[in-house]
């Protein structure tokens, strides 16, 4: 029997979801805003950030809207810079940077190692409230007038020369940095005590190493934004002078302590995402991913390195060319640990049984775009091009190649795989399926041109630009009207799944990972006795063994 | 939206007939950089359709349909070499083919014209040699290596040329600098490319490339009648600052001329090579870089001259060859009088574009 599918749903006119499980639980709003439980601040951050995608995604509707000419005549050059400043911020600092951590991560870490919560639970639920504290503070920045600084924050910029909400948008950041620092402390810990019996750090899923050197980032690089946050609001309150050239600071020292966080934010964003595709790539290709460990130390890799390249961001900015060597270099050893990552992947295809469910197609996606973004990143890495590409539009498609045709790929791929043990329920396939071919195009419509813009030298950030550029935004501009309706289909057929979904039983994709050998939702403890684990992470042997007792154990 | 319709349809058919992957090659550095960045897409597309390849392929070859039944394969060392040490070779290619032009484009050579530019919110200030300034603009010659010295007189600001494939960061605080041979006449852009505020996009400007004849006219069609150096010379007398450095044998200052290119030692003990920028920073910073024999009397001159001010005064000591120029300065101001002395001071001189360039910013 050989069908282009592996989805085994039970019995539809049978089939119940559990009466309970995480969900049913408990009723009433205090009973989730008040948990202690992983699975329900995973869906709290889940509505959350899907909020402020939604606004960060408005916002870049109306930035290509004002690109769709060459003028200036759609909002005052203000308001577009305060437009592509809050676009910045909510998108990286309250979506990306939470995104598969906090929701995906939250969720599956506990199920995949056993466990029956994360090891700080009052923390994790901590890290929620800080977060949604640190979204409303942006919000009020954006009712209050905005701010314009550039979601970088560049000094002298920010602290002498701008009257907007530096303040509110700095304490916003600083805040919510901290929800990522106890996320990631949170994960650290979990991973290192909380396995089950058996689980050995080689049995398991990718998805937890990568969360696991994300949360070194985050835990190691957050800190330092927090830092640097903290001396621009002194600077600008009480004039510190750390960044004031003319009291003998130095306003390029602000850009060293913000890239030494915000490049390895990147990978904070990133490596969660690659998590993801790990898993998703495994199950649809029935086969356990290629070169587990080089897989895994690839991981570790990134997270290591990615701490000492930063200043590849400031090579036109008169640092000294010697050190620009050595970050250079280093750039360079970092894109090696990614490439890895992408020919195991493509191997984990080789001699398996593929089958073309959604989070599979999103995940092919994965692949092509964030090649296409990491190749490009070695254009800014290497000295000599930097000087032409960086601050251009290149450095924009690259950025949107590497965080939304890589991470929001993923993201939407993850999602897709693991909606029906998070809700119990499958989405209509063939709308989703259709839905990621029309991200795909869409995105690519978007962004492609960019490439090609940033090349012919079109600055980033300009409200206006020389009209011999208008075609190429123009077809940006008609992309990001595709990319929207492929993001906004998702949206609505994953709510009408909530309620209209077929029962997806405990494991319709055929899956290994103990999170899929549970219930679907889960228990609110997770586990009713805690697993014994005796096999390595992906064994579809093993999974069909455990078919085979179950059958017996039925037909006696 | 009509007016959309009818502006997209012209530009494309302008896009179409004259549609270009890369800016104009319109200095010596340009086809260098291209090629490098031709290179780098060439490996791109290759590494993108191997994994295109690998992805369409094994998805045909090994779907359930074809394929029912996985094989489990642990992995490979061999194939794990190969994408590991592949990849880092080319990268590495690139890192040093980068690395190269990297400092061809930021080492100026020793005979290059040196033109400086102030950026300002939000405008760009070139200043020649020969005095003549121009804003949102910059001419140039042919065939002879220019040199931008650089600096903001408030935030980052970053000179892009696109062209000429050259930008650098204009920086509040301190000189940067850059280089370029020009090769083609013509008009190409100039843009801001660090965000910088408001005006941020407006901060763009026309890099007019001439042949040297056509530039030599320019050059004497907008003179201001005194060069960077006569205008420091001016300040220098107001300033007082021939007061000390008058070059005597027990004056309070260090002699300045022929200081420009030496090797100065420091009361520190810090021995520093005298560039412009040593030169800005011992003026507005005087006390850290006192030389060797001398007390550190000289006061701050920090927020009392402007950017262009200071720009003048070390266009004048760079050009100080003897101790003969300050003696005569030293009997000018005396000759001076009072209200002009003051008037060179705040950098008003006669340019035509010198609407109050503020020397009291901040």
């Amino acid at each position: 029997m050989s069908s282009s599918t592996i989805v085994s749903l039970p019995d539809q006119s049978t089939a119940r979801i559990p009466k309970v499980n995480f969900i049913t639980k408990e009723n009433g709003l205090l009973s989730w805003l008040l948990t202690g439980d992983h699975k329900r601040i995973a869906m709290l951050y889940l509505a959350s950030i899907t909020f402020f995608f939604a606004i960060g995604g408005a916002l870049a509707g109306l930035i290509r809207l004002e690109l769709l000419t060459p003028q200036s005549d759609l909002m005052a050059t203000d308001t577009y810079n305060k437009v592509f400043t809050m676009h910045g911020v909510v998108m990286i600092f309250l979506f990306l940077v939470p995104s598969v951590p906090a929701t995906l991560g939250n969720f599956l870490i506990p199920l995949m190692i056993g466990a029956k919560d994360l090891a700080l639970p009052k923390i994790n639920l901590l890290s929620w409230y800080l977060y949604v504290a640190g979204g409303i503070l942006v919000l009020y920045t954006m009712a209050a007038g905005g701010v314009d600084t550039g979601w970088t924050f560049t000094t002298p910029l920010s602290t002498h020369y701008l009257n907007t909400n530096v303040l509110s948008t700095g304490i916003a950041i600083f805040i919510a940095g901290f929800s990522s620092i106890f996320t990631g402390l949170n994960f650290i810990v979990t991973i290192h005590k909380m396995r089950a019996p058996g689980m050995t750090w080689f049995r398991l899923p990718l998805f937890v190493w990568s969360h696991y050197a994300a949360s070194i980032l985050m835990v190691l690089g957050t800190p330092v934004l927090a830092i640097a946050l903290v001396l621009v609001i002194l600077e600008r309150t009480m004039g510190i002078g750390v960044f004031d050239a003319a009291k003998g600071g130095d306003p390029i020292l602000f850009q060293h302590l913000f890239w030494f966080y915000s490049h390895p934010a990147v990978y904070i964003m990133i490596l969660p995402g690659m998590g993801v595709i790990s898993e998703v790539i495994s199950t649809f290709s029935r086969k356990r991913v290629f070169g587990y460990t080089a897989v895994a130390f690839s991981s570790v890799a990134i997270a290591v390195f990615g701490f000492f390249v930063w200043e590849h961001h400031m090579f036109i900015m008169g640092v000294s060319s010697y050190s620009t060597l050595v970050f250079s270099l280093l750039t360079m050893l970092v894109a090696v640990p990614s490439a890895i990552k992408i020919f195991n992947w493509s191997f984990t295809l080789y001699k398996g049984s593929i089958t073309f469910e959604t989070p599979m197609l999103y995940a092919f996606g994965f692949m092509g775009l964030f090649t296409i973004g990491g190749l490009t990143g070695v254009f800014l890495g290497t000295t000599g091009t930097d000087i032409h590409l960086t601050e251009t539009y290149f450095i924009v498609a690259h950025f949107h190649f590497v965080m939304v045709g890589g991470m929001l790929m993923a993201f939407l791929s993850g999602i897709h795989f693991w909606w029906p043990k998070m809700t119990g329920r499958m989405y209509p396939e063939k709308i989703s399926q259709l839905a990621a071919l029309i991200t795909f195009i869409g995105f690519n419509f978007t962004f492609f041109p960019q490439f090609i813009l940033g090349t012919l030298g079109m600055p980033r950030r300009y409200a206006a630009y020389p009209a011999e550029f208008q075609v190429l935004n123009v077809f940006s501009t008609a992309g990001a009207t595709i990319l929207g309706v492929g993001y906004l289909l998702p949206i609505l057929y994953l709510t009408w799944s909530l309620r209209y979904g077929e029962i997806a039983g405990s494991n319709p994709w055929q899956a290994t990972g103990l999170e899929w050998q549970i219930q679907s939702p889960p228990l609110t403890e997770n586990f009713p006795e805690i697993p014994i684990v005796d096999h390595d992470a992906y064994d579809y042997d093993w999974l069909e063994r455990k078919h085979e007792r179950e059958r017996e154990v039925t037909s006696v | 939206m009509d007016h959309i319709s009818q502006v997209l349809w012209q530009f494309l058919e302008k896009w179409l007939t004259n549609f270009s992957l890369y800016p104009p090659e319109a200095s010596k550095i340009a086809p260098q950089m291209d090629a490098l960045y031709f290179f780098m897409v060439l490996v791109s597309l290759i590494g993108l359709t191997i994994v295109i390849l690998l992805v369409t392929g094994f998805s045909i070859l090994y779907s359930k349909k074809r394929h029912p039944v996985a094989v489990q394969i642990e992995g490979s060392t061999l194939l794990e070499a190969t994408w590991t040490i592949i990849p880092l070779g080319l990268f590495l290619i690139m890192f040093v083919w980068g690395a190269l032009i990297y400092f061809r484009v930021y080492t100026p050579p020793a005979n290059a014209m040196n033109i400086y530019v102030v950026g300002k919110q939000w405008m760009w200030k070139a200043e020649h040699p020969g005095g003549q300034h121009e804003i949102n603009a910059l001419h140039v010659p042919t065939g002879r290596p220019i040199q931008l010295t650089l600096i903001s007189q408030d935030v980052f600001h970053s000179f892009s040329i696109p062209a000429f494939r050259v930008k650098r960061e204009a920086i509040p605080g301190r000189y940067t600098s850059v280089w370029f041979e020009a090769t083609k006449t013509g008009t190409y852009h100039l843009f801001c490319t660090q965000y910088c505020g408001t005006n941020h996009s407006a901060m763009i400007g026309d890099i007019v490339v001439q042949t040297p004849d056509e530039y030599k006219k320019w050059l004497q069609g907008s003179t201001s009648g005194m060069s960077l150096a006569q205008n420091g010379e001016r300040l220098f007398a107001s300033l007082s600052c021939s007061a000390c450095h008058n070059g005597r044998a027990d004056a309070r200052g260090p002699a300045l001329a022929g200081v420009y290119g030496s090797k100065l030692t420091l009361t520190n003990g810090q021995s520093v090579s005298v560039d412009e920028a040593y030169l800005r920073e011992a003026i507005l910073n005087p006390s850290e870089h006192v030389t060797q024999g001398y007390s550190p009397i000289m006061p701050t001159y920090q927020g009392q001259i402007s950017e262009d001010g200071v720009i003048s005064l070390v266009e004048y000591i760079k050009n100080l060859n003897s101790n003969d120029r300050v003696e005569q300065t030293l009997t000018t101001t005396t000759l001076l009088p009072e209200s002009e002395g003051k008037a060179a001071a705040v950098g008003t001189s006669t340019g035509q574009t010198s609407t109050k360039q503020g020397m009291v910013k901040q």
